[in-house]
């Protein structure tokens, strides 16, 4: 899998560049380029229904947070570094890196999941649901209840994204 | 394994920006990396070498799947981030609008 060895690399040189550049449409769009990577990664994991869903996520994500970068005049980022803080967030982050590694070392190897659920489901998915694509009998079938609570959370987020900005327009 | 650790690496860098920046649209975009790089890791997770995508066919008996299991699982986890996201920005602007900056430090002063 060398070509998703080079697609992982240039997405955190993309998110390295969204992090560090100092326009922030231009941050923003490089998160795309991060989003578009993964679908592309998607695909060559042999997941198409994701790589669909990402690429409507990210054209979406992306209208959204260009809506609140433009037209924002923010004066030339003020380098105030505090370097006792700086350090603290590479220590952090050495940290997790180095215990993620070990955990990493205790997972089964790439390319050999052990599927101990998802060969069940494989196996049952025709005479149970009658469904041709078994990520869609697992999601409205096998686990409909799932699909039910991240309906509400839908629902909740944006019953809040209505509610904080209906406020805005009462005030002006 | 390779790939995990890069996986791990693009984990890293949102976590380093959403401690570092003071910006409040730089901490959605180290928000967002993260949750990439979550999304990817569980679906690396469950490919398998020489698999299929994990749809059934009618005439072809394929039996070697890639697991449907975390796929089934992201596509949902996909959506909640989409709307966590619209939530965030929300937020966001009425801070904007409010305080006329994105500086966490700012915002913070002008309180009150």
């Amino acid at each position: 899998m060398i070509e998703l060895h080079v697609l992982l690399g240039l997405m955190i040189i993309g998110a390295i560049v969204a992090m560090e550049i100092e326009d922030l449409l231009s941050s923003v769009i490089a998160l795309g380029a991060v989003g578009f990577g993964l679908t592309l990664a998607f695909l060559l994991l042999r997941a198409p229904d994701l790589a669909i869903t990402q690429l409507v996520v990210e054209i979406l994500s992306l209208i959204i947070l260009i809506r609140a970068t433009v037209g924002v005049k923010l004066p030339r980022e003020k380098i105030r570094s505090r370097i006792g803080y700086f350090i603290f967030a590479v220590i952090f982050v050495a940290l997790f890196l180095s215990f993620s590694v070990k955990a990493i070392a205790q997972l089964p190897l790439f390319g050999d999941s052990l599927m101990r659920i998802g060969s069940q489901y494989v196996a049952e998915a025709k005479i149970k649901t009658a469904a041709a694509n078994i990520v869609s009998a697992i999601i409205l079938d096998f686990r409909g209840y799932d699909t039910l609570g991240e309906a509400t959370v839908l629902f909740t987020a944006v019953i809040g994204v209505l509610a904080v900005l209906r406020k805005s327009r009462k005030q002006a | 394994m390779s790939l995990y650790i890069l996986c791990t690496v693009l984990f890293a860098v949102g976590l380093y920006c959403l401690l570092v920046k003071k910006n409040l649209v730089k901490k959605i975009i180290g928000l967002g990396i993260m949750e990439y790089a979550i999304n990817l890791f569980f679906i690396l997770t469950g490919y398998r070498t020489a698999a299929e995508a994990p749809i059934l066919d009618r005439e072809l008996a394929i039996t070697n799947f890639v697991d449907p299991l975390p796929q089934a699982l992201i596509l949902t986890s996909i959506v909640i981030g989409l709307a966590v996201t619209a939530l965030m920005v929300a937020i966001a602007v009425r801070l904007y609008e409010k305080y006329r900056t994105f500086d966490i430090n700012e915002i913070r002063r002008l309180r009150g």
